[in-house]
């Protein structure tokens, strides 16, 4: 049954894969990607990590995904335009890939795995407790400093993207809540008795 | 006979596809009456009867609108993509019927006994914005497309502040299974002590957020029937619209379950001595859905600008605070370890 999973999911990765590169109308390929990152995190699944798994899921499916087809959808992209810039480019492409697959080769051939990691990866969490309580462990307690200073680089970052982009405009109306809400009825509204036959 | 439902794939197969059937079907017979009921309080709130005609005291109106729904033409707009034209609704119903997997009704009561159930529902509803997307982007036109921008920002913006909501109460009871939730709720004084009166002021910011999150009144700037088009449902007729609208109705119900369970102790009786079961979850689902029912029947609807205001610059912040507070609460045991339940209950 896992081998099963783990085929159909593997499957589905490749697939999605495949046909986000090749997929002519982009929210297509974005559409694609999704397949893909679903289908890795039931990978994830199988391989007993489910809250990477649901992390997968939220980040990359809820929030950058959606971030993507927001922009993709709202581009109006001229694609034979691009396709013939692309053409220019293919043979260095294609250089590039053949290095990049040589040195893939160079790499995983000589790679010999220690014993003792390969009994690590074998449990990566203890059986015992869920894997979310040993994250929780591994990334507060043992690597408590480093992993607050990579979510600080992060929080930098945030706000050096928002400095960057910020830029108040003044040729806009703008709502104000706080005087909307404090409008006082008596001096914005008055009643007029009208007097049939007169008018105001 | 009992190993062939422990021991053959055939087996395992079927009890599952049972257990899911036994969810599904009640749960899809429900919202016909659901949605009858909630057109009964619109219509008792406005002085008027409501849908009375079919079947008695018009208890089969919902079955009447969903056949007349489903032989009606399918309609494609033109050039429209009809492949994630017809994939959107399919995505809406489904994702929303998928969340109740991890959702219990009782002791074990539940199809999936997960450890991340409550990130699985938080998944599961992040990708319930694809349906209304997509459903824009294929009808090739303008409004549809203006109004799933709208709902899949507002979507976006009330899933934060629920997440933020929900790990405080998974501060409190140490795990993101609804079983050791609702047993981390259960104490000797019935229903003081849920997490409705330690996370009291959270309690009000979540039904807030769920009615945003699933385009409930007054927060149903997608659809607006009356100042906007439809959104992005404005091409959809016939069978994809029904599944839209089934979406909707799951995933609000699906909402009032997590309230019940988060805040409400789930299946846990009010009263101690009383025994608990699914008859409590039931009851607490049935009286939150009645205070959105409520909500819809009473409340003008918001401005978009408020709308987006409320969720980034007031829900964030105070849901923000509130997750720092209770995380400090939790740790050095304020108000006798209200706020530290992992190791009172479950």
């Amino acid at each position: 049954m896992i081998a099963f999973s783990f085929y159909l999911f593997s499957i589905c990765v490749l697939v999605g894969g495949f046909f986000t590169v090749v997929s002519r109308q982009p929210v297509h390929s974005v559409l694609w990607l999704i397949l893909a990152f679903l289908s890795s995190a039931g990978l994830f699944v199988l391989l007993g990590a489910e809250f990477v798994a649901m992390l997968m899921i939220i980040v990359y499916v809820g929030a950058v995904m959606v971030l993507f087809l927001f922009v993709v959808m709202m581009l109006d992209v001229d694609f034979a335009e691009l396709k013939a810039e692309m053409a220019k480019y293919m043979p260095l492409a294609l250089v590039i890939a053949l290095v990049l697959l040589m040195q893939f080769f160079l790499a995983f051939g000589a790679w010999d795995a220690n014993s003792a990691a390969e009994t690590l990866r074998g449990n990566v969490t203890p059986a015992d407790i869920p894997n979310t309580n040993a994250l929780g462990m591994i990334l507060y307690d043992k690597y408590f400093l480093l992993f607050q200073l990579s979510g600080l680089i992060l929080l930098v970052a945030m706000i050096g993207a928002i400095v960057l982009t910020m830029r108040h405009r003044t040729d806009i109306k703008r709502q104000n809540i706080l005087t909307q809400i404090y409008r006082d009825p008596a001096k914005s509204m008055e009643l007029k008795d009208v007097k049939p036959g007169q008018g105001v | 006979m009992a190993s062939f439902f422990s021991d053959t794939y055939l087996g395992i197969a079927l009890v599952i596809i049972g257990q899911i059937l036994l969810v599904l079907l009640p749960l899809l017979v429900a919202q016909a009456f659901i949605m009858l009921a909630e057109r009964k309080i619109w219509a008792a709130v406005q002085l008027r009867r409501g849908p009375n005609v079919v079947g008695a005291f018009g208890l089969l109106q919902s079955f009447a609108d969903f056949l007349k729904y489903i032989v009606k033409e399918v309609v494609f707009p033109a050039g429209a993509d009809r492949f994630v034209f017809i994939l959107a609704p399919i995505i809406s119903a489904v994702m929303a019927l998928v969340a109740w997997a991890v959702i219990p009704f009782g002791e074990n009561l539940v199809v999936a006994n997960i450890n991340v159930a409550i990130l699985y529902v938080l998944a599961i509803s992040s990708m319930e914005v694809y349906g209304v997307i997509m459903g824009g982007w294929a009808s090739n036109s303008k409004y549809p497309f203006l109004g799933s921008l709208r709902s899949a920002a507002q979507m976006i913006s009330y899933e934060v502040s629920i997440g933020l909501i929900i790990i405080g109460v998974i501060i409190s009871s140490g795990s993101m299974n609804f079983g050791h939730i609702v047993d981390a709720q259960k104490g000797s004084y019935g229903l003081f002590s849920w997490y409705w009166l330690p996370h009291f002021p959270m309690l009000f910011l979540f039904f807030i957020s769920a009615l945003a999150e699933t385009n409930r009144p007054p927060f149903d700037l997608p659809e607006a029937e009356s100042e906007l088009v439809a959104g992005y449902q404005v091409e959809y007729s016939s069978t994809p619209f029904v599944l839209f609208f089934l979406g909707e109705l799951v995933a609000m119900t699906l909402m009032c379950a997590l309230v019940s369970l988060l805040f409400f102790g789930g299946w846990l009786s009010p009263v101690p001595g009383l025994p608990d079961g699914l008859l409590w979850m039931l009851l607490k689902m049935v009286i939150v859905f009645f205070c959105f029912s409520m909500v819809k029947a009473i409340t003008p609807r918001y401005r978009y600008d408020q709308l987006m205001r409320l969720g980034w610059k007031v829900f964030l912040p105070m849901s923000l605070v509130w997750v720092v507070f209770v995380a400090f609460a939790a740790k050095f045991d304020w108000l006798w370890g209200t706020y530290a339940r992992w190791a009172v209950g479950g």
